[in-house]
């Protein structure tokens, strides 16, 4: 056979693809018979879901009133319900003359989450290391008190959505640390370790939280000597972090899988101890391969705070539960759903948030390895 | 046994479960050697240099690396491993640090030395793998060829006396290969003493001075390369060479 020469293809760049807003519609929403028909349907859908929404919450909307008269038009939401009780639903039954402490903390939380969300130049490393450590302990000055001639307040007052996000952070940032521990201890060498850690997850996972929640507060006073003398709101605090540790140790555990052999071989092979293997090699590494996972058990714990309405607390799902058996709200149903759309709302808020911030984690991490 | 010796092996046993994968292996390694392990798969090449760095633990015999033999003593391990150092065939660089990170987190956190001074030595040895222009980039981003080449740097920069190479070109593009080999031909004429399990032929006989051929868990044959590769002894070493060559 003659050899074959074809000429050197010089690089181009690729066709364009800006065929302008309708082109992306046609070759997006309408490309065959088939897709038009579901885009249309979609359309309908959209248009029933939305005007629906739009004239039971905002145009028959009743806003404001006291009680369940003030919501006569029962073709619309009955946000009065909300308006009227807001400072229930935010401050719980913390003391009225003290609630600009509840502020502070606002405040400060909100100042907290914006040091990770956005940059600071320079000071961005200090602003959130000292965010991360001063807040919990400026958080618990300011709720509890009894310091710097600040009166005293029982954490039995908190309620609402204050007591929903204390008891989230408290369970999230104490059962992170703990699931750590306990993921590297069931996956140590040392069989005793690795069994007792394993038993520790199991049982805490296998048992339902209803149980924990109630066995802590009831039982825990005849187990540990002056046990009564811990205050109900710190148990519930403890059985919280404990059987939520159990699920991010799995979380974890499941990360740590996820890391090749070769990186704890080479590790070793460089001359690392465990620990430093563990903190500058594997850890970095398999907690961000949890993140998802991570998220996913955060907003399950944000969610499940409404457990302690158990132990006579209520968070913000059980104080909004709570306040429609007030006797001037009794009235027709439209109140009470209008009440949950509400708590929704809220909920979503704050876990589409979680969720959101978390593919900002991985897509950062992406970003720097590929 | 030779008093000379920076690696010695004495009767070396191992078992993975029920497979006998070291079998009465006995080695005495020179410093300043250079030996060329090879043989067919699951001969136990990788097993045996392995546990020099105790990577893999030997169930029966002596290991003696350096004057220092190898127990469960995990003194001795980190001793040997801060001596020893070691590439893999899949290359094995920390995905999350860049290239400079790489080569300074073992000299920060093992030999202690301040990131700065750490950072100086991880560059004079990336210029030597001819690479520094990368130091800043992720392991992600570089060929297999040039990721090799900053695991051999990482390696180095721990200043080894002795180096393990663990297949180390076999994950590589063809073309990629020889730019890996130059870089252990430098090393070998720098006098370091190595291990190399490996089945490229011209690299064994530019560098080896003995050559391993084991099969099935012990050492069946060993050589000078250029003897050994024209004139094999063993029925085993005949065979193997022949399935390589007609590859």
């Amino acid at each position: 056979m003659q050899p074959i020469l074809r000429p050197f293809q010089e690089q181009r760049p690729p066709p364009s693809q800006s065929t302008g807003f309708i082109g992306w519609l046609g070759a997006n929403f309408f490309s065959s018979w088939f897709n038009t028909l579901v885009t249309l349907f979609l359309l309908w859908v959209i248009y029933q879901i939305g005007s629906f929404v739009i004239s039971w919450g905002f145009i028959n909307a009743n806003w404001v009133g006291d009680s369940a008269k003030s919501c006569a038009n029962t073709d619309g939401a009955c946000w009065a319900f909300v308006t009227d009780r807001w400072q229930l639903f935010v401050y719980g039954l913390y003391p009225a003359e003290l609630r600009w402490r509840v502020d502070v903390f606002y405040v400060l939380g909100a100042l907290t989450i914006s040091a990770f969300l956005f940059s600071f130049g320079s000071i961005t490393k200090k602003f959130r290391l000292t965010m991360f450590i001063g807040f919990p302990i400026a958080a618990y000055i300011f709720l509890v008190g009894g310091v710097f001639g600040m009166a005293p307040v029982s954490p039995e007052s908190f309620g609402g959505l204050l007591l929903t996000l204390v008891i989230a952070s408290v369970g999230i940032f104490g059962s992170i640390p703990l699931g750590l521990i306990l993921a590297l201890g069931r996956t140590s060498e040392l069989k005793v370790i690795s069994k007792v850690c394993t038993y520790f997850i199991e049982f805490w996972r296998g048992v339902p939280h209803i149980a924990v929640i109630v066995m802590f507060v009831a039982l825990l006073p005849i187990f540990i000597p002056d046990g009564d003398k811990i205050d109900i709101v710190v148990r519930a605090f403890i059985a919280f972090a404990a059987f939520n540790s159990a699920y991010m140790a799995e979380v974890f555990r499941g990360g740590l899988q996820s890391i090749p052999a070769g990186q704890f071989e080479a590790s070793k092979a460089i001359g690392l101890s465990y620990w430093k293997m563990m903190g500058y090699i594997i850890l970095p590494q398999a907690i961000r391969n949890s993140v998802p996972a991570l998220v996913n058990t955060c907003i399950s714990i944000f969610k499940e705070t409404t457990i302690v309405l158990l132990i006579g607390f209520s968070d913000l799902l059980g104080i909004i539960h709570l306040s429609l058996e007030d006797p001037r709200w009794l009235g027709p149903p439209h109140i009470f759903s209008s009440a949950y759309v509400f708590a929704a709302i809220i909920y979503f808020v704050f876990t589409y948030g979680m969720s959101k911030y978390s593919v900002r984690l991985e897509n950062r991490s992406n970003i720097q390895q590929h | 046994m030779n008093d000379q010796a920076i690696i010695q092996f004495e009767n070396v046993n191992k078992w993975f479960g029920d497979f006998h994968v070291l079998r009465n292996v006995n080695l005495d390694v020179a410093r300043g050697e250079k030996i060329v392990i090879c043989g067919p798969s699951g001969s136990g090449k990788s097993t045996l240099i392995r546990c020099i760095n105790r990577l893999e633990e030997h169930q029966e015999g002596r290991i003696v690396v350096d004057g220092v033999e190898l127990t469960d003593d995990l003194k001795n391990i980190d001793k040997i491993r801060s001596e020893v150092g070691m590439v893999f065939q899949s290359f094995n660089l920390f995905p999350h640090m860049t290239v400079l990170e790489n080569l300074v987190v073992g000299q920060h956190l093992v030999r202690r030395l301040p990131v700065e001074e750490a950072e100086g030595v991880a560059m004079t040895y990336l210029e030597r793998v001819k690479i520094a222009d990368q130091a800043d980039k992720y392991p992600g981003q570089l060929s297999g060829g040039q990721q090799q080449r900053v695991a051999i740097a990482r390696s180095l920069c721990m200043r080894p006396r002795i180096m393990l190479f663990d297949e180390v070109t076999s994950a590589l593009d063809p073309e990629m290969v020889k730019e890996v080999l130059d870089v252990m031909i430098d090393l070998a004429n720098e006098g370091m003493t190595m291990l190399v399990v490996t089945h490229e032929m011209g690299f064994a006989r530019e560098v080896a001075d003995r050559v391993m051929f084991m099969d099935e868990g012990q050492v069946i044959e060993e050589n000078e390369p250029g003897p050994f590769f024209d004139n094999p002894q063993s029925d085993r070493a005949k065979l193997f060479l022949s399935q390589i060559l007609h590859q």
